[in-house]
Formats: structure tokens, sequence, C-alpha cells
């Protein structure tokens, strides 16, 4: 990212205290490498970073212009991220959640603030690599200021037992001119149960596009419930949701797209690929309160494309390996 | 079968929802030759290329396919691929976050840079430019054929099956795609080359010309361009796009007994 106020390491809190953390700490970085994080990342003082463990806040470390104030809950923690105004960030914040036992309950409270004009990427991952019996509740308030522009990525590993729900909830508001990215992935482990619940307010000239990834088998379950609200005049959303399922897995994807000002235009973008027993649902929703906006769906569920297929298995890739390659592709 | 012969098939018929495709198809590709097969849209090139790869729909009611002696009527496309047989489709399919080079890598079976690299500049793409890209619907058709025809020649096979390798590309490419089914036969690749242009025939050592169905006539090149270009292509339009169909009448039956064109 570009910087015209260059950030700077402000502080280290990588601070050592006792054994107890010390091993708690190296367990949720091997499970957050599992999860497709670098754990040296963490431990660079010019990424701002934040390491959390059920509910102890392992790590912070800031730079110029990022703050991060963390706060430990009973079952969690409630975090307050900040930008200020300007700030061009050189590095994505890193984020590390997760859980190493094998059951309990996590609740993150989160709260971004990204102030006008700032410029900002998250990396995030979720790691609950022995989850039997485990609960991940999360509630996220984000504002974008004018001009703002937030990345956020999420990525989960939830191990292979699938004895978790997930549950992340988020409101967020797009000021004027305001840009913001979601993309939220699980497409490695079992899913367990998901349930997304995303809403969002797009003010004039703002954007927002939301992908969601996932992948489910054996008796998981994906819901996806996600609204956009282009509520300024030539205001953009898109939503993009890639899922497969297979075995007895179900996906049900409910996506809204409301058009209330002139030039607002939405799109939402559905694909599901469904094997075996699963059942794939979507149920889009397009409501349109001006008639100079304009909103647009487009959806495919189906097994994977013969086309496809046929083209992976005539350069000598048998069925399920042919499959595979398609579904991490679309995922990927 | 001789001994130089690589692909045979003895009076294959398909049956498609609606209409017979083949019809009693006799054809032979050698070992090492570029066979061109040569026929008007419609005539049954393509599903005769389907047909030889086993794709879903297209297994013959009668006949059989011999792939170097071996019966491979019954295959499936997987087992067909792996005994070297393989197909370049006439519109590629695209593949949502496949990187070109993993795209290429695939049927290879031992994946190396420089031969990726090589097949792509086979057909005049830059590797540097393309190896990132996915190959999804933001390549132009006609990149996503050249990009086929680079994983054919990366997975050297011993039979490539390249329905109308020419479609879909610029002018000044053609002379590449020729290029390289030239240099595929000289490597050791059979290449049956389906299409509908008679100029393509001029790097093939064999030609057969098909309609209705049937594969109607084998003979040189030279000789299978001039009874295409004189004998179908005027009656291209009175044929249509089916042949065989209804809508044909009584001409599909005068084409296969009486030879193509009543001069």
């Amino acid at each position: 990212m570009s910087s015209h106020h260059p950030s700077h390491v402000k502080s280290s809190v990588l601070q050592q205290r006792d054994p107890a953390w010390a091993r708690e700490f190296e367990a949720i970085l091997k499970a957050y490498e599992q999860a497709g994080g670098k754990p040296d990342v963490l431990r660079t003082p010019r990424v701002a970073s934040a390491v959390i463990s059920g509910n102890h806040v392992l790590a912070v470390n800031l730079v110029e212009g990022v703050d991060i104030e963390a706060e430990e809950l009973e079952n969690g923690v409630h975090a307050c991220i900040t930008v200020a105004p300007g700030t061009k960030v050189d590095y994505p914040v890193h984020l590390c959640f997760g859980m190493v036992p094998t059951e309990g309950l996590q609740e993150i409270i989160s709260e971004f603030e990204i102030g006008e004009g700032a410029e900002v990427g998250f990396l995030a991952h979720c790691t609950f690599p022995n989850a039997e019996n485990l609960k991940h509740v999360m509630d996220a308030r984000i504002h974008v200021g004018p001009g703002a522009t937030m990345r956020y990525s999420e990525g989960h590993y939830h191990g292979p037992v699938g004895g978790i729900e997930v549950l992340p909830t988020t409101h967020a508001q797009v000021d004027e001119g305001g840009w913001l990215e979601s993309e939220f992935s699980l497409v490695h482990g079992r899913v367990g149960r998901l349930e997304i619940q995303f809403e969002v307010e797009v003010t004039a000239g703002g954007v927002v596009e939301l992908v969601t990834k996932a992948y489910g088998s054996a008796e998981d379950e994906i819901e996806v419930n996600e609204v956009v609200r282009l509520n300024g005049e030539g205001a953009r959303g898109l939503t993009k949701t890639r899922v497969a399922v297979r075995d007895q897995a179900t996906s049900e994807i409910y996506t809204t797209a409301e058009g209330n000002a002139p030039g607002a235009v939405g799109h939402m973008d559905c694909t599901e690929i469904v094997r075996g027993e699963a059942v794939a649902r979507n149920v889009p929703i397009v409501v349109v309160r001006d008639d100079r906006a304009r909103v647009t769906h487009e959806a495919a569920i189906g097994s994977v494309n013969s086309k496809e297929l046929e083209t992976l298995m005539a350069r000598g890739l048998d069925e399920e390996e042919a499959v595979d390659i398609i579904v991490r592709g679309l995922l990927g | 079968m001789e001994k130089d012969e690589l692909l045979r098939l003895e009076d294959v018929w398909v049956q498609r929802p609606g209409a017979e495709v083949l019809r009693g198809v006799n054809l032979t590709v050698r070992c090492g030759e570029v066979h061109a097969l040569l026929g008007l849209n419609g005539s049954g090139k393509t599903s005769l290329a389907l047909t030889l790869m086993g794709a879903d729909g297209y297994k013959p009611g009668r006949g059989r396919i011999l792939f170097d002696g071996q019966d491979i009527t019954a295959l499936s496309v997987t087992a067909r691929a792996r005994l070297g047989l393989t197909l370049a489709w006439q519109e590629p399919a695209r593949f949502e976050g496949l990187p070109v080079a993993d795209y290429l890598a695939l049927g290879m079976k031992k994946p190396e840079r420089e031969r990726i690299e090589g097949a792509l500049k086979a057909v005049a793409l830059s590797p540097l430019i393309y190896l990132s890209r996915t190959v999804n619907s933001a390549l132009s058709g006609g990149e996503r054929k050249r990009i086929e025809l680079a994983a054919v020649y990366a997975m050297q096979p011993r039979l490539a099956v390249l329905d109308e390798p020419d479609s879909g590309v610029d002018v000044l490419c053609v002379g590449d795609i020729m290029a390289l089914i030239r240099r595929m036969a000289d490597e050791g690749i059979s290449v049956l080359m389906i299409t509908h242009r008679d100029e393509m025939a001029e790097v093939a050592d064999t030609a057969s010309l098909m309609c209705g169905g049937a594969v109607i006539q084998t003979g040189s090149p030279a000789k299978m361009r001039d009874y295409f270009t004189q004998r179908c292509r005027p009656h291209g339009d009175l044929l249509g796009n089916q042949p065989w169909g209804a809508e044909a009448g009584g001409t599909y039956q005068r084409v296969v007994t009486e030879g193509v064109g009543s001069e």
C-alpha cells in the first residue's frame, strides 16, 4: 500500500510474561500456521498485530496511526481497532483469533474505526484446530470513514472433526466515497455450523464488496445472510458467494441488495457446487426504491460442470481429483 | 490392426437425443501422422472427437474404437487419457481460480517450468504475462483456445485430437498453430486435426472427409482439399447445419450414397 504518511513502528508489546503464556503463545502460533498464517509476521515490529487465544490477549503490536485496545472478558475479548484519519498503513494488520482446547466458548466483540481518508488492510486468521465442542461468536462493528479504504480478509481453519459453531455478525457503515472489501473463507478443515450475518449501509459514492467462500462436507451446515443497503447516490455493492457442499452438508445463501438512491448499482453473484446428498439453496432478494438504481443477481447451483470435469479427466485426472481441482479453484 | 496404426474406428454409430450423429464411422490414424478431418459444420466432426475421448453421452451404440490395438470403446475419459489420448476442445472450458501454469502442468507426468513456458511460447503467448493468469472468462476465447493447445502440447500425448484448433484465433496466429501441429508430429505426437477450413490441411500427411456422420473418403490432403472445396462447400447452404436432420429431406441419403455434390 502506498504511503503519504509512512507508518512507523510505535511500540512493540510482544512482552514475555510467564511460561504458561509462552506455551499458549506457541500453541496458538502453531494453530495460526495451520490456518494459513505466517507466524513470523506476528513477531515483526513493522506489522500491527493482535494475538488472541480464548479470552487471553497474548500479544499486541502497534504501528503509527493504528491503535488496538483489547480488553479481556469472561469468555472472550473486546477489541477496538482505530486507524487515524489519513493514515496509509503499509502492511496489513494481522489478527489471530483462536482456541487450542477441544471445547469452550470464545466471544469476540470488535469495533473498527477507519478514519477519513485512511487506507488499511486486515488479515485475520481464526484457528480452532482441535474443535470438538466449541462455539466462536463474533460481533463486529465497522465504520469506514469518508474516502477511507478498508480491506478485511478472514480465513478459518477448524480441524477435521467439525464440532464447532461459528457465528459472526457484522454491522458496517461506509461513509461517502468510502470503500469496504470483506472476504470470509472457510475452505480448510470441517465447517461445523457456520452462520454469517452481515449488514452494511453504503452512503453516496461508497463501495462495498463482500466475498464468502466455504467448503462443507459430512453434516456441515452453512448459512449466509447478507444485506447490502445502497442508500447514497452512486453507491455500489457486490456480494460474491462461492460455496461447495458434499456428503450430507447443507448450504443456504440469503442475500439482499437494496438500491435506494439514484445511480446506486448492486449485484449479487452466487455459485454453489453440490455433490452427493448435499443440498444448496440460494435466495437473492432485490429491492429497488429509486427508479434510477439498478440491482441484478445471478446464481448457478448444480454439480460440477461436466465440460470442466471432462477437460481435466482428458489430462489424466480421475473424477475425484478433477472435482477437487475445480472446487479448490472456485474457492481459492 | 496394422503395425503402424495408432487409432482405428470400426463402424462406429452414436445416437444423441433427436439425432444419429455418427453413422458408421471408419477411420484410421497412423503413428506420427497429422491426419486432417475435413467437413462442413454439422457433419459430425465434433461428435467424433467427443466419442473418441469418451465424453458423457457419446457412447457408441455400435462399433468399436481401437487405440494401439486395445479396445477402448468402454473406457472412461481418464483411462483413455492415461493411455495417451487427449482432446483439445473446440470451445475450451473456463476454470475459475486455476492459474494457467497449473492448468498446463495437470497433464504432465513431470511438470517442468521450462516445458510449460515452451508450450506457451509455441502458441505465441508470453509466459511472463500468462503463467499467473487464471483460465477463466477474463481471457478471450482466442487466448483460452491457445492455452488449451499449449496444455495438450505440454502433456505430450500419443494422440492429440484437436477440434478446430484455428477457430477463434486471430489470423496472425494461425501460422503459429499450424507450426505447432507440425512440431507435435515431429516430436512423435500423432494428431487428428478437425477443421472445416481446408487451408489447415496443408500441414497434414493424410486427410479424410466427413459428411452426414460418416467418413466418406480418405486420401492425400491435396485431393481431399480439392474434393472439399469443389464439391462440399458449394452444398453447405443446401445441407444446412444438420444434414442428416429432417429438414434436409433426402439430401443426406444422396450425399452418403452418391458422394457430396452431383456435378
